[in-house]
């Protein structure tokens, strides 16, 4: 079988299609300067990756809508497992582009404290923002496990856990799909169709007419969106979420969009993406698509965005200064969150290395003590 | 005070567990009504009810996952995989998720729980009903990992493990399931993690070793004692975080050591064992630390009684490590 076309909502005249997303005039400028948000903050990571003061990005761009479109569906009791390319999603629930940078930067404020690579996030205020980790796919049963918790205790959260098209391939793909279908646990499956798998085109990536098709096998609703909408996004999440709320169980959302950069600071697209293809996408930009809808709603103009984009890049900036002013983590994070309590083993490691850092001289260590 | 096996033990620790603590799940393939292939979780649908154990597909992927999702979000799960040597899908999120998420995370997500999952040979179950893979899961910080070799210990380790709050791997040595019988306190008691016991005094000779081992050192060390050698044999217990201040003093109040493990010998649990006495002890040693093990291959059907350590083995490196 064929898989539908996509979901729109936003029309070239900028119409909703009659489609109400019921959001007022903040909220929708909301949604458009996160968007904007994760722009500024993409390009700045560029930069003080290029300029070797941050190790590492994952750049956004092309994505913003899906990202800012499924979070705008959440309430802030819900959960998140984000992949890594889900800036927007924290951004838009109002986690601090300053809280983000500190991760970034690997500092002493990180909530990861400086123990992972950049853009592994972790948060649990102001939304649940689940700490990512590096292996694909294994999230997916993780937020199967959190939504039946919500469940059984009664409660309607919902969990929306987010991936790639290469997260189809992976294992926690199956058993996350498989076991949230089989208990109807009340789960949101997004699937951020962006065309690559870093280097790797989807057609390598699966012989199925797309993603969503997928659902009907594992015995739930399937949806393809067109996820350079931010509407349809919001409109398809709103009700997968509400059917999960409901007792009604998963969904999974295939929103067909295109990573605009590489797959990582690290990596060159042009090696292996067409420059058609790209050409293609650009005229589908989310930004533009959803500056048509708020203009024809009459409350967009260039000095709109102008000012917006001001504001975005001062609140980056001001990331910035207050990430790289924040120094490292101290020498015994090394060693503390391995366990709840210090075993011997690591406390005895923990006073070798300090023990050696004083004899070295190495400031970081303070007096030489180990102090947990 | 009844008189329980080790597998009834189990049980009486989930039932004990889930009485105290609604939060506690127990799932896994197969755990919920027929109440698990070795019968470790009889009764617990019937008295619980299919919402606190229940089964789950088949997928040991899945099974961890979705635990580390309770855990995560205030549950308390209690996983078990049917048998260790079908753990190995669940390596990643075991060994990448569970074990590191604390860390990761700088504390704002723990996944309290529990993997209960029989392992080792001795029922004739071949390579894949048989292994001993306690080494994978020792070198992985954030996890610990318990072996219970008696009622008593099995039941008081168990809900040790289940309160508390980081991820454990409980390995439950199922030879061992209906062997041995003792009396068991009834109601709630913990055994600490992270202490081992003295099983049988000596002064010439120790014998460390865990789980299905520990009734074959004792064997091998009446045997020893006909001979005139006073064996010692010190069960581990918990193997991370492991008592290390304890094996020391066993090793270094003795000064000769045998360790003891069904599992490979190469980089196997034994072999940090041996490095710990050879860094910190080397001069109250008066012979070198012999290894007893499982070999270096996959674990065999027919000739599973060669494979695995016997009283003969242990007694041979005990009368090695005497006479150096």
């Amino acid at each position: 079988m064929k898989t539908e076309s996509p979901l729109s909502v936003i029309q070239a005249n900028g119409k909703a299609n009659g489609y109400d997303p019921g959001l007022s005039k903040e909220e929708l400028l909301h949604c458009y300067r996160t968007m904007l948000l994760v722009r500024a903050f993409d390009d700045t990571a560029l930069k003080l990756q290029r300029s070797g003061r941050i190790g590492f990005s994952i750049p956004n761009k092309g994505i913003e809508a899906t990202q800012v479109g499924a979070a705008s569906a959440l309430k802030k009791t819900d959960w998140l497992f984000p992949s890594y390319r889900d800036f927007g999603m924290a951004l838009y629930h109002g986690v601090r582009a300053a809280d983000m940078m500190n991760n970034m930067f690997g500092n002493a404020a990180d909530s990861a404290r400086g123990r992972q690579m950049p853009v592994h996030f972790s948060f649990t205020d102001p939304i649940h923002f689940f700490s990512i980790s590096s292996p694909i796919g294994t999230h997916l049963p993780q937020a199967v496990g959190a939504a039946h918790a919500f469940k059984l205790r009664g409660e309607s959260h919902v969990a929306l856990v987010s991936f790639g098209d290469g997260g189809t391939s992976s294992l926690g793909f199956h058993s996350g799909m498989n076991f949230a279908a089989v208990w109807k646990s009340p789960v949101v499956f997004l699937c951020q169709n962006n065309g690559y798998a870093i280097s790797c085109p989807i057609e390598e990536q699966t012989a199925s007419d797309g993603f969503a098709i997928k659902a009907q096998a594992y015995g739930m609703p399937g949806v393809v969106v067109d996820g350079n909408d931010l509407l349809a996004v919001r409109k398809a999440t709103m009700e997968a979420v509400e059917r999960a709320r409901k007792g009604g169980g998963p969904t999974l959302i295939e929103a067909k969009t295109f990573r605009m950069g590489g797959h990582s600071t690290s990596d060159d697209p042009s090696r292996y993406v067409p420059k058609e293809l790209v050409a293609e996408w650009e005229k589908k930009d989310p930004v533009q698509r959803f500056e048509k809808f708020l203009q024809a709603k009459g409350i967009w103009t260039e000095k709109v965005r102008a000012e917006l984009e001001a504001s975005c890049k001062e609140e980056i900036t001001a990331a910035v200064r207050e990430a790289e002013a924040t120094g490292q983590p101290p020498l015994e994070t090394i060693f503390s969150d391995v366990y709840a309590e210090l075993p011997p083993h690591l406390r005895r490691q923990g006073t070798e290395a300090f023990e050696l850092a004083r004899r070295k001289g190495d400031a970081a260590a303070g007096d030489g003590a180990f102090p947990l | 005070m009844p008189t329980l096996t080790l597998v009834q033990a189990v049980n009486d620790a989930l039932k004990t567990a889930m009485r105290r603590d609604k939060s506690v799940l127990v799932f896994g393939e197969d755990v919920g009504p027929k109440g698990g292939v070795f019968l470790a979780t009889e009764g617990l649908t019937t008295e619980f009810g299919k919402e606190r154990c229940f089964d789950t597909p088949l997928s040991e992927d899945g099974i961890v996952g979705a635990a580390i999702g309770m855990a995560i979000n205030g549950l308390r799960p209690v996983a078990e995989i049917q048998f260790q040597d079908f753990i190995f899908p669940a390596f990643d999120q075991i060994v990448s998720e569970a074990a590191k998420l604390r860390y990761r995370s700088g504390g704002q997500y723990t996944a309290p729980m529990v993997i209960r999952t029989p392992y080792g040979g001795g029922i004739r179950g071949g390579l894949y009903h048989s292994q001993s893979g306690e080494a994978y899961f020792c070198h992985t910080p954030g996890l610990k990992v318990v072996v219970p070799s008696t009622p008593h210990d099995a039941k008081g380790l168990l809900l040790a493990s289940i309160e508390d709050p980081d991820p454990v791997l409980f390995l439950e040595p199922k030879a061992l399931y209906r062997s041995i019988k003792e009396e068991v306190p009834e109601g709630h008691y913990t055994v600490d993690l992270g202490t081992l016991r003295g099983v049988r005094e000596g002064k010439d000779c120790v014998v460390f070793c865990y789980g299905a081992m520990v009734p074959v050192a004792v064997k091998a060390a009446e045997q020893a004692a006909e001979l005139g050698h006073e064996v010692r044999v010190v069960d581990l217990r918990t193997l991370l975080p492991l008592d290390e201040e304890g094996v020391l003093e066993h090793a270094k109040q003795v000064g000769r050591v045998v360790v003891l493990h069904e599992a490979p010998r190469f980089c196997g649990f034994g072999a940090e064992i041996s490095a710990m006495i050879a860094e910190n002890a080397i001069e109250y040693m008066d012979a070198p630390v012999v290894r007893v093990t499982g070999f270096d291959t996959p674990f065999p059907n027919t000739l599973e009684h060669h494979y695995l350590p016997d009283a003969r083995r242990v007694l041979d490196a005990i009368e090695r490590v005497m006479a150096y």
